[in-house]
């Protein structure tokens, strides 16, 4: 293991794009830790992705259902008053939510979904915290035909309701998930469980940039659209590159694919805001995979993981159902590790805060999810120089939070 | 190759006798720890060729509810794995033939750490290990020091591993190979004889070490049928359901928890004894 890391600081002496290595590893994170049943479908996955990356009509058509059936690019706004209110940095926010189904999830699913069919599977099935991931599967499912179960812990499913009727108008079933906190990382179990009982003709759509190799790796290239368009646009707006970029952590796919095409450009700063619940000091009463845990392997990647000091794995808690995972994805606990990205906690009431400031400034109303990142905004942005320009993802929006929010408000509705 | 283990003498005298094993898997400390202990020293003397205890995790990925239920009884008790290695130690003094294998995931390894727990296993008279998520991919990490230490490392293969994949599985593999006799989780679908035969023949042709076949089995009866196509026949799921049976409404042990377990194996053993 000492080798590992040893290679993570080498790494960093040529790029930071350059994982994962050939079996799936970034530094000491990341790999392929799934049952043996799994284990031939994973490779056939990394070799039909492999060829479909290498094939110009997989490109072409996924960008043109990015364009138009999503909606790309999204544009990069100038968020004036709330520039204005923080008295710093220049704020642009990447409107990510403006896509079809809300959020930047769709970038990931309209990949994955052309996957499947390349690799002849017939039926999908895919996790939801929040339930956007499950929205945007159900969509794609009913755009191109395929039947799909989505599994959902008995929790979420309470708080995102609207997101669960989406899900039932576009035909999906919906399993609510009972064992553990019936949270995202229960109905990562159960799909799980689900795909190796239906291997023969089953994809598994995950819906953020971890789980065993490749998935990391190609959740993370879909959604790197969302960095590549900023780095054109902000070309244009304001012809160089950005300074700072912030983005919210639940597994880490909004956040990735804003990051990765910048992680070589030395001159940009780069955080991810992960879910602070009631504090960071609060036992298992937050989120905060890199702040608050330790290395261990969880749903087929090495990662930071919230435990115990027996290796259990602990609930966590946050107000946003997105963000509720006790994992990350491999990838950036390499870039914890090397240092090229800051990993910062947002609390939950900071993220309500913000939620409030970004509606009531912008016209914007936020998923809880960016919320966090904006909080951190909030605090960052008073710190910097006028001519300092920051890229938030404003990776959804918060329709789907409106009655919590309203419950947390105190507000009747 | 290395050193003959409690596995290969157990199943070399299952050979002489012209018998097939019987493979109980029980979960360390469900539904408590003493429960837990007595079950565990009851196992050889019901009928229990080898032992497989469930080292409790809080995320059992490739299990059924039966078992995932178990693992939480006993992390709910508070089982730590240093308390599932001092069973194995104790075991071992009453017993020095009986083989156990402990089953789980890796990241309580992991966390324990590697190397540490493979010498504690070791001290405490482990004879192999079984862990569910980590393919021969990842041998370096665990299988090589711990079949160096002189644990088997027993592999899982199933009916998605096919012969181009075979000879990955069986690289490293010491002791028995696991046949998991459908695709699925533990305790759900019961398996198919004629299938699992194919499979298992399939199996022996590539390699001399013994075949258990698991997953699914409930019954003497299909223990026996099983018990036919391979060299040994492993139980869980059902074990684990007659002990949550004889639970009370609190979820407590009762006197009926450990005749409840081992009568089970008493009947799965006859069964097999008979085929
Ligand atoms: C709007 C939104 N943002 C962020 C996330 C967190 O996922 P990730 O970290 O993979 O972007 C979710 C997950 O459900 C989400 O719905």
């Amino acid at each position: 293991m000492a080798t590992s890391s040893d290679k993570s600081k080498d790494a960093k002496l040529n790029t930071f794009r350059g994982g994962p290595d050939e079996r799936g590893h970034f530094g000491i994170f990341g790999g392929r830790f799934v049952a043996e049943t799994l284990m031939p479908l994973i490779l056939d996955l990394e070799k039909a992705y492999n060829e479909a990356k290498a094939d110009p009509a997989f490109k072409a058509q996924l960008d043109y259902l990015n364009t138009y059936y999503s909606g790309r690019p999204s544009p990069l706004y100038f968020a004036e008053r709330l520039t204005e209110h923080l008295g710093g940095a220049k704020i642009y926010l990447k409107r990510d939510e403006l896509n079809h189904t809300g959020s930047h999830k769709i970038n990931n699913c309209l990949g994955q979904i052309l996957l499947a069919k390349r690799m002849g599977k017939t039926r999908i099935i895919a996790e939801t915290g929040a339930g956007q991931h499950g929205v945007a599967v159900a969509t794609v499912c009913a755009r191109f035909g395929l039947p799909c179960e989505i599994f959902m812990g008995a929790t979420d499913v309470q708080r995102q309701k609207p997101n669960v009727a989406r899900m039932h108008m576009l035909k999906a079933k919906v399993n609510p998930v009972t064992s553990g906190a019936g949270t995202l990382k229960d109905a990562m179990n159960e799909a799980l469980r689900d795909w190796v009982t239906n291997v023969h003709d089953t994809y598994y759509i995950i819906g953020t940039a971890a789980g065993p190799h490749p998935y990391p790796e190609l959740v993370r290239d879909f959604q790197s659209i969302i960095g590549k368009e900023v780095r054109e646009q902000m070309q244009a707006a304001e012809g160089r590159l950005p300074d700072t970029l912030v983005a919210c952590i639940g597994g880490g796919s909004n956040a990735i694919g804003l990051f990765h095409p910048f992680l070589d450009d030395e001159s940009v700063k780069i955080y991810g805001v992960e879910a602070g619940g009631h504090g960071i000091d609060v036992e298992n009463g937050h989120a905060a995979s890199m702040t608050g845990g330790r290395p261990g392997v969880l749903h087929g990647n090495r990662t930071y993981l919230l435990q115990d000091a027996e290796g259990q794995i602990l609930e966590g808690h946050s107000i946003s159902a997105g963000l509720d995972y006790p994992g990350v994805g491999p990838e950036h606990s390499w870039l914890r590790d090397t240092g090229r990205v800051t990993y910062v906690p947002a609390t939950d009431k900071e993220a309500l805060d913000a939620f409030q400031l970004c509606a009531q400034l912008e016209g914007i109303i936020p998923a809880l999810e960016p919320a966090h990142a904006l909080a951190f905004v909030t605090k960052l942005a008073p710190t910097l120089p006028k001519d300092n320009l920051l890229v938030m993802n404003m990776c959804g929006r918060g329709d789907k939070d409106v009655f919590a929010v309203a419950g947390y408000l105190g507000m009747d509705i | 190759m290395t050193k003959e283990t409690r596995i290969d003498r157990r199943f070399a005298k299952l050979k002489r006798e012209g018998r097939k094993g019987l493979v109980t898997f029980i979960t360390a400390g469900d539904p408590d720890l003493e429960t837990s202990k007595k079950l565990l020293l009851g196992l050889p003397k019901a009928g229990a060729d080898v032992i497989e205890l469930g080292m409790p995790f809080s995320d059992p990925m490739a299990d059924g509810p039966a078992i995932q239920a178990s693992s939480l009884r006993a992390l709910k008790a508070g089982q730590k794995m240093r308390d599932t290695l001092a069973m194995v130690a104790e075991f071992r003094k009453q017993d020095d033939d009986t083989p156990i294998v402990l089953m789980g995931y890796y990241n309580p390894i992991y966390v324990y750490p590697n190397a540490q727990f493979i010498t504690d296993a070791v001290a405490a008279g482990v004879d192999g290990l079984i862990v569910v998520d980590l393919p021969p991919e990842a041998d370096d990490e665990l299988c090589v020091p711990a079949t160096a230490a002189g644990l088997n490392f027993i592999r899982l293969t199933t009916p998605t591993t096919d012969s181009k994949r075979l000879p990955a599985v069986l690289s490293n593999t010491s002791g028995f190979l696991y046949y998991v006799s459908i695709t699925g989780i533990t305790g759900t679908a019961a398996p198919d004889v004629n299938n699992v035969q194919k499979h298992v023949q399939r199996i022996k042709a590539a390699t001399t070490l013994p075949v258990a076949v698991g997953f699914g089995v409930k019954t003497p009866d299909q223990a026996k049928a099983l018990g036919q196509v391979a060299d040994a026949v492993v139980v869980g799921s059902a074990l684990v359901g007659a002990l949550e049976k004889s639970l009370d409404s609190d979820g407590r042990s009762t006197s009926k928890t450990v005749p409840a377990v081992l009568d089970l194996v008493g009947s799965l053993a006859a069964a097999l004894r008979a085929a």
